[in-house]
Order: structure tokens, then C-alpha cells, then sequence
């Protein structure tokens, strides 16, 4: 086999239509040129795609099986569908499954593709009640306890509050891998999570589950920015939610940059009546790629004090 | 790479197993004596030291085979070893069933109630267990069993404990046990034909009960070739394999030279043995043609589909012949080093082809010199744990280079990006195993046995309601009605067959008569996968059969992709509800729901075990009837 000749564009078809994109490119990047929008959930720009949540898999043709459009290199001659029977089946049952077991109530956009795919996560019955704290941190590759009669399983579980800076609940987990990506190899390279068991037991995990003060994380937030469901929280922000206070509306960011140290990390600073409740670093910088150190990410409650300044 | 590791240490007994296999820490900064006029002002380790992280399993196996578990001072050990992180190395080893992340008794029973063996008495022996030695460790078991009873509910005096497996692969001597027991001399041992008693006395005390192999059903007969030798040749001598024939294989592969052997594989048209038939001749080229360096050669011995046996009978039986093929493997597509990626649970087939690797070596027949002169190759053994996934092709590199056993997506496929991102040629044992018959024969020679698009005899493995349950060796092209009557099935009676394993297929009982080849199996709807054929007379409660291949599935999902993830949880709630007569709705809304959860998975899951994790399912409720008038 030789290496294919270096093409500047590779050009295909999406859904019929002709589409050029730089070689190196993605289906994914493909079919938004086209002008489609293709629900993700495990992709993001600034990692490497896992393609496991599999909510944007489209037609290829010639492909036995649906493939991720956001990990599958785009190539000549490609015929790609994004609206099929097919694939709105799978996707359908990608977020039924999801939404059956996984609380996506602060998920960005799944609101939508529930009822754009007219999934009814309600069929699968009404939902086992959740794990004890700690429950599903024990479960072990193997047999399992049969199925609850009657229930469907889920992953709701009470939410870890382990430190003052974030919490992770988990029952709002769809294991993306993104944190375990930003934690690891892609970001920050701490690597104080990773996925640990196995199937529907799967979880991220510190090492035999051990509170985050004891792990190795250094509270750089950068899980926060990349979770797709709102399981990994500011804790100020999970606060207000639990007090019933977040309001968007009353909220505005501003653009800022971080006073530490001198890289100047762009900030943006969400504000809920004049106190600030997340940070966050916008993903297209070139330098940062919206990374932050807990610095920059957390360091920001002496903009708070001003009232301390006489004493 | 800066490791947060805790302050538990490793008992003696653990570092010194972890030493086995890694050798003796050079200085304080790989887990060794802090000795400050060497290792003060200088760091060692780094990328060095994580270039071995593919150890990582091996030491984690180390870990359990002598203290039982995985303990905090243990995985802290390892970790910094191989400068893994712990958070890492903890995802690595809960992914794996025969890896105990909490204490464990250190004589376990890991006793199969998997498809064949409950059929055969498995469940009277798990019944007796929980009578008599008290519930089983961990997680529980389809009798609803919680975790965190297991130390805590044992009855006193027990001395060892047990816990529910999948198939152990020792279907033809059902109902079968794996019996391991930790400590500075590791055993392990694979039972057959346990009696409740023998369950119990294993766990209670300290009897090892041990059952010669059965003989091969053919054992003789002229025309077998795959298992010619099995039973026959002594698998213990280098020199028996030789004055049976063997090496005369490899003598021909060296003197016929690389192109010449792929020309005979491509003109035997042998296909992948594994389930997938992937002509074997087009990965060898492919491999063989990549300009990237190394190349590797995997033998995927990891047999884990409920029902198949077959590699463990040559692994056991034959083992040099494997050595010899992937030597040849390794002559032909430019690859120095083999591993064999061997399942956790085949302790036997691991001593023997132990044995034949050490002897080989010794011989000169692996090393330096072993494909020809200045032709090295060698063949490392990996076990795995207990998934599986892993022996899904790509899940077995993640699993060799000590990731979690995860699928990986494909393209790119092993050929160009395999083991540690190299081209790989992996093939399964069987398929490793008609190697030396082609070059000898010459490709056209294998091929007129069989039919015309599958080349050769196959292995199937015979299980369940026959009178001589076993590996049968048959052309291609044997009828399944013929192949039964070979292993006795009952004249009457026979229910249903599942083709394939829990992956695999059911036929009805009266649906027999059609030839056992790729294209009969594909007119006939099903699928040969690995060739198992597993028999269900009118005794078996098929409902039972079809929860556990659904259960099976559950368990033994990686948990990557969503549609194989929850789809596999979602499939095992719809039939409980069915075989419970308590549908959602009515069982046509629950037969509904099944079929559009399988689609989903086949459509949508990374790998083949989503994709084809409803085959059963749904050939049972189409073929079957199953859930035809409601619950059953």
C-alpha cells in the first residue's frame, strides 16, 4: 500500500451536495460546510475525538455500519448522509438511551434533539432509584444483579462535594471521556481521573475512587470547561442552582484577562448580580485553547472583597 | 510525569511478584531504595520508564496471583514502576473480571453458569455453593446477590470463596470451574465436570479436584489435519513435534521465501477462523507491504465467545504449531516479535505453550536465527484478565499495551496502525493453525477440501444436548444435521442449535440440513462466527438461555459507545419483562422495542460486540418464536 498523494482539498458529497474541505478534515467538518448541524456530545474542537457517544454518526456509502462523523477523515469521493432513516434511528435511540439513564437537565441543546428526534425515554419504564453515595464507585467487571423488575437503570447517584471549588455529580454523567482527556494527554496532562470499570458500570474515577483532595487534581477547572452535561460544576454556580437563584437572565460575561502571571490568559467572566459565578477561556485561542490554571479559573473572590478595602 | 501516589506500601510478597516480571527498581525514582548519593540530584525514569507501560497488565496479574487483589500498596507499587498514574492504572485494572479491586478470598472459585454449563448442572452447583460455603464475592449474581456481602456473609471455617463466571471455555466438560489460589506459588486450575460436592469441598477446604482431559471425539481418525496431532503427540517434547512433522513447515517457508508463501496463502483462500472470514492471504500482503517499522505478529488466542473451546484444545493439545506458524507469520511479513494473547482463564494452555516457547528457544528455534539465518523472531505470551471485549482485534493491542481493553474505531485498521500504532498482523489460533499445512500442500491443494468459497476444514465446537460433546474437525460443507449426528445429538427432540455462540444465531432443531460453509450459513440466514454449535433438546427453557446471552452481553460491554453501553442494559430489562409476563405496554410493544434497540446497536456501536450483541435475541423471538404469544 503507498501513502496517498497530499491533496490540498478532498472533495465530497453531503446529502447530495458538493462539498470541498481541506485535506486532514472530518466528516463532521464536512457536513457543517455543507450547512448541517450534526448533534455531538463527546466532540469537541480542542480534543482528540473518542467518537463514543456516537449521536453523530451518519451514512457512508459503502460502509456496512453507521460511522462518527466527527472522527472519520473525510475522503474523495465520499457520499455521505446525514438525514436517513437510518441515522435518525440511531441517533433517536442514542439519546433515548442516554436520557432514560443519565440526568441531562443541564446538558446544552439535548432539550432540542429529544424532541427533534422524538425520543420518549419514558418507555423504558420508570427509573430504578438511585445509587447510595458510593454505590456505583464499587461495582465490579462481571456479574451483575439482575435488572430491577419493572425499572430501568440509570446512573443517578448523590453528587460528590469533596472541596470548595467544584462538585461532580455524576448522575449527569454520559461518559464523554472529555474530562479524562483534558485531565490527561490533550490539556493538563494531571491525569488525576480516568474511567474505571467496565459496561454500564463504567465511571470516572480518581484512583479506588479516593476524594479529589486526596488525588492528584490541581483544580484547574479545565473538566468544567469541557463537560458537555453540567456534571462537573463551579460549586459556586451548583449553589444558586440548589438555591433556585441561577438566572440567566440576569447574568452577563465579560471579557477580562487573567492578572496572574504572564502568559494573560483571556477570561470570561460570568456574572449573576455583580458576583461572578464561572470562568471560562474561550476555546479558539491559540495559546490556551481554553485552558486555565486554578489560578485564573478560581482565583477571583478578591474582586468580591472591595468592601474589605478600608479594613 | 509528576505521580501523586499515596503512602501504602506493597507487602513483600506483592513487590516481589511485581519484581518477577519487572525486574529489580534501578534507584528511589522507579519505587527502589532512596540511596541519596545516587538517586539525590538526578531523576531517572521518565519516557523510559513509561515505554514499558505494556507491562502494566502483566504486573497487575502479578499483583492479584499474589496477594488475591489489588490492594493500595500494590497498585501505588506498580504505578511507580512504570510512572503510571494511579487514577490510570485503577481504570486498567477494574476493567478486568479476574482482577479483585477489594479483598478477596485468596482460594477462589470461579464457577461457569454461562450457556452450556447451566444447561449441564451449573446452577445445582451454584445452588449447593450458596447452601453450603455462603454467597458469592462481589458483585452478585443473576440470583440478585449485592455486593459488599461477599467477606462479610461468608460462613466461618470457609476457607476460600466463589463468585459467578462466563464461559470458561470447557463447554465439552460441563459444568466447569476455574479454581486459582493466591500466594508466593500461584495455582490455577481449570476443572471440568464438577459435582456440587467438589464445589464445595474446593471452597470449603482445600481439595483441588482434577479431571484428565476427555479424549478428542476423532482422536485417530486419518483424516483429521488441525487436530492430527492433538492427544497423539506428546505437547510437552520439541522433539515428538518434530518426528511428527514438525517444522518441516517453516524449513519450506524460509527456502520458498516471503512472496511465494503469501501467493499459496492467497491460493488456499483461507479466511479468518476468529468469526470475521477476512481472507487471510490479502492481510498477510497488506502487512507485509507497509513501509512502517516494526511489524508485529499477534496470535488472538483470547476465545471467550460462550461455547468455543477449540483454541484451547490446540493451545493444549498442539502448542508447537503454533510456534511454527507464527514464526512463518513473522518470516512472511517482516515482524521480529510475536506475542500471543492468551485469555486469563486457559492456565493449561498457557504452561504448555510456556513450555514450547522455552523450548523452542532453547532449540534456537525462536531467537536470532529462528526464521532462517539473521531472521530473528521471538514470541512473548500475554494473558489477559477476563473481558471479553479484548478479543476484539483492537481491544487486544489497548489491552497489550496496558489501556484499558477498549476498541479501538477503524479505519485505521491493524494492517496499517495495530500494536503500539505499527502494522500488525493478528490472526486467530486456528486460523494460525492451517499456516504450515499450506506451504507444504501448496494453496491449491488446501483448497479442494471444502467448498468453493470456504477453503479447508473447520473446527466447530459441540456443546449442550449431544452424547459427545468436543471439537469435531469437518470439511467445509458437512451439513449442521451431519455434524450432530457426529456428536450424537438426539435423533428427536433437538430443539434448537445456537450457531456462533452468544454472538452467533439460533436455528431450529428441524432447520439443520443446510451446509456448515459461509455462503450455506449466509442463504441460511445465521452465522458460523467461530464455530460454535451449542444443542437445546426439549428440557432446556430457552427463556433462561436467552437472559443469560443477554446478561452476558451487559456484563461484558466495555462501556465506551453509548448504543452498546445502555442498549445492552435496555435489552436485558425488556426480556426480564417479557419472561416475567409483565411487559411495558404488551409484549408486541416490548418485541417492538427490542428490535429498535438491536438495530441501534448493530447500526451504531464501535465494535462487534455491540453490533452484534441482539443477533440471539432476535434470531430466538424470529426463528424461534420466543415471546410468540405473549410470555412464555
Amino acid at each position: 500500500m503507498t501513502a496517498p498523494e497530499p491533496q490540498a482539498s478532498v472533495a465530497l458529497r453531503v446529502d447530495g451536495a458538493a462539498v470541498e474541505v481541506p485535506a486532514g478534515a472530518t466528516i463532521l467538518d464536512a457536513c457543517r460546510a455543507a450547512g448541517r448541524d450534526i448533534p455531538t456530545l463527546c466532540f469537541l474542537e480542542t480534543l482528540h475525538p473518542v467518537n463514543a457517544c456516537r449521536v453523530c454518526v451518519v451514512e457512508l456509502e459503502g460502509s456496512r455500519v453507521l460511522v462518527p462523523a466527527c472522527s472519520r477523515a473525510a475522503a474523495p469521493g465520499m457520499q455521505v448522509r446525514t438525514d436517513t432513516p437510518r441515522v435518525r434511528h440511531s441517533r433517536k435511540m442514542v439519546l433515548e438511551f442516554l436520557a432514560s439513564s443519565v440526568d441531562l437537565s443541564t446538558a446544552p441543546r439535548v432539550a432540542e434533539w429529544l424532541d427533534a428526534y422524538g425520543c420518549r425515554p419514558e418507555r423504558y419504564g420508570p427509573a430504578a432509584p438511585a445509587a447510595a453515595a458510593g454505590e456505583r464507585d464499587a461495582l465490579t467487571a462481571g456479574h451483575h444483579a439482575a435488572p430491577a423488575q419493572g425499572a430501568r437503570a440509570t446512573v443517578h447517584q448523590p453528587v460528590k462535594v469533596d472541596n470548595d471549588l467544584y462538585v461532580r455529580d455524576y448522575g449527569k454523567c454520559i461518559l464523554c471521556y472529555k474530562c479524562v482527556e483534558a485531565c490527561g494527554p490533550d490539556h493538563q496532562n494531571t491525569f488525576a481521573i480516568a474511567v474505571a470499570g467496565r459496561g454500564f458500570d463504567a465511571r470516572i474515577s480518581t484512583e479506588r475512587a479516593v476524594p479529589l483532595p486526596d488525588s492528584a487534581c490541581v483544580y484547574c477547572g479545565n473538566c468544567i470547561a469541557v463537560c458537555p452535561t453540567g456534571a462537573l460544576m463551579f460549586k459556586s454556580e451548583r449553589d444558586l442552582r440548589d438555591a433556585g437563584a441561577w438566572d440567566e437572565s440576569r447574568q452577563h460575561v465579560t471579557d477580562t484577562i487573567c492578572p496572574y502571571c504572564g502568559v494573560g490568559c483571556t477570561l470570561e467572566l460570568r456574572v449573576q448580580d455583580n458576583a461572578v459565578v464561572r470562568v471560562t477561556s474561550p476555546l479558539d485561542h491559540s495559546i490556551s485553547h481554553g485552558n486555565l490554571c486554578i489560578k485564573g479559573r478560581f482565583g477571583w473572590r478578591f474582586v468580591e472583597n472591595r468592601r474589605r478595602g478600608g479594613d | 510525569m509528576d505521580l501523586r501516589l499515596s503512602d501504602a506500601q506493597p507487602t513483600a510478597e506483592e513487590r516481589s511478584a511485581v519484581d518477577a516480571v519487572l525486574g529489580a527498581p534501578a534507584s528511589a525514582w522507579d519505587g527502589g531504595e532512596r540511596v541519596a548519593a545516587r538517586d539525590g540530584h538526578v531523576a531517572f525514569g521518565g519516557g523510559a520508564a513509561r515505554a514499558r507501560r505494556h507491562l502494566l497488565l502483566p504486573a497487575l496479574n502479578a499483583l492479584q496471583a499474589a496477594a488475591g487483589w489489588i490492594s493500595e500498596g500494590g497498585l501505588m507499587y506498580v504505578c511507580a514502576r512504570l510512572t503510571v498514574p494511579p487514577a490510570d492504572a485503577w481504570g486498567v485494572a477494574t476493567f478486568y473480571g479476574l482482577l479483585a479491586a477489594d479483598p478477596r478470598p485468596r482460594r477462589m472459585l470461579h464457577v461457569c453458569d454461562d450457556i452450556a454449563c447451566r444447561t449441564r448442572g451449573a446452577l445445582a452447583v451454584v445452588e449447593a455453593l450458596e447452601r453450603e460455603a455462603g454467597p458469592a464475592e462481589g458483585h452478585g449474581g443473576g440470583s440478585g446477590g449485592g455486593h459488599g456481602e461477599g467477606a462479610s456473609g461468608r460462613r466461618s471455617g470457609a476457607r476460600g470463596g466463589w463468585m459467578r463466571s462466563p464461559c470458561l471455555g470447557l463447554c465439552d466438560q460441563a459444568p466447569a470451574a476455574l479454581l486459582t489460589e493466591a500466594g508466593e506459588r500461584p495455582q490455577e486450575r481449570l476443572i471440568g465436570g464438577l459435582t456440587p460436592t467438589d464445589a464445595v469441598a474446593a471452597v470449603t477446604g482445600t481439595v483441588t479436584p482434577d479431571r484428565p482431559r476427555p479424549k478428542l471425539p476423532q482422536q485417530g481418525d486419518p483424516a483429521l489435519r488441525l487436530l492430527a496431532r492433538v492427544g497423539v503427540v506428546d505437547p510437552a517434547s520439541l522433539a515428538a513435534y518434530e518426528g511428527a512433522g514438525g517444522y518441516r513447515a517453516l524449513a519450506a517457508a524460509v527456502r520458498m521465501g516471503p512472496e511465494a508463501v503469501i501467493r499459496e496463502i492467497a491460493a488456499s483462500r483461507l479466511v479468518g477462523r476468529g468469526g470475521a472470514a477476512f481472507p487471510a492471504g490479502r492481510k498477510w500482503e497488506a502487512v507485509a507491504g507497509q513501509r512502517a517499522r516494526p511489524h508485529y505478529v499477534i496470535c488472538n488466542a483470547d476465545e471467550s465467545e460462550p461455547g468455543s473451546f477449540k483454541d484451547r484444545v490446540l493451545l493444549e493439545g498442539d502448542p508447537f504449531a503454533l510456534v511454527e506458524a507464527m514464526t512463518i507469520a513473522g518470516l512472511v511479513v517482516g515482524a521480529e516479535t510475536g506475542f500471543v494473547y492468551l485469555r486469563g482463564e486457559y492456565p493449561l494452555a498457557a504452561e504448555r505453550l510456556g513450555n514450547a516457547i522455552a523450548q523452542a528457544r532453547a532449540a534456537g528455534r525462536l531467537g536470532p536465527d529462528a526464521a532462517g539465518p539473521d531472521r530473528a523472531f521471538d514470541i512473548e505470551i500475554r494473558r489477559g484478565a477476563g473481558a471479553y471485549v479484548c478479543g476484539e482485534e483492537t481491544a487486544v493491542f489497548n489491552s497489550i499495551e496496558g489501556l484499558r481493553g477498549e476498541p479501538r474505531n477503524k479505519p485505521p485498521f491493524p494492517v496499517e496502525a495495530g500494536l503500539f500504532r505499527r502494522p500488525t498482523l493478528i490472526n486467530n489460533v486456528e486460523t494460525l493453525a492451517n499456516v504450515p499445512r499450506i506451504v507444504l500442500e501448496g494453496g491449491e491443494a488446501f483448497a479442494r477440501t471444502g467448498t468453493g468459497d470456504s477453503t479447508g476444514t473447520k473446527l466447530f465446537c459441540v456443546s449442550g444436548a449431544v452424547a459427545q460433546p468436543g471439537v469435531y474437525e469437518v470439511p467445509f460443507g458437512t451439513t449442521l444435521a451431519a455434524l450432530l449426528a457426529l456428536a450424537g445429538a438426539p435423533a428427536r427432540g433437538l430443539r434448537a442449535v445456537l450457531l456462533g455462540g452468544a454472538a452467533g444465531m439460533f436455528v431450529r432443531g428441524d432447520e439443520t440440513d443446510f451446509p456448515l460453509t459461509f455462503e450455506g450459513a449466509r442463504a441460511a440466514g445465521v452465522t458460523l462466527g467461530a464455530g460454535v454449535v451449542m444443542a437445546f433438546d426439549e428440557r432446556t427453557d430457552l427463556t433462561d438461555v436467552l437472559l443469560r446471552i443477554a446478561a452476558f452481553f451487559r456484563d461484558e460491554s466495555c462501556g465506551q459507545c453509548v448504543p452498546c453501553r445502555v442498549g445492552t442494559v435496555r435489552q436485558e430489562e425488556a426480556l426480564h419483562r417479557l419472561a416475567a409476563g409483565r411487559p411495558l405496554g404488551s409484549a408486541a410493544t416490548e418485541l417492538a422495542l427490542l428490535e429498535e434497540i438491536g438495530t441501534a446497536m448493530k447500526d451504531a456501536s464501535i465494535c462487534g460486540l455491540g453490533q452484534t450483541a441482539a443477533f440471539a435475541v432476535e434470531s430466538a423471538i424470529k426463528h424461534l418464536g420466543l415471546f410468540a404469544g405473549g410470555a412464555r
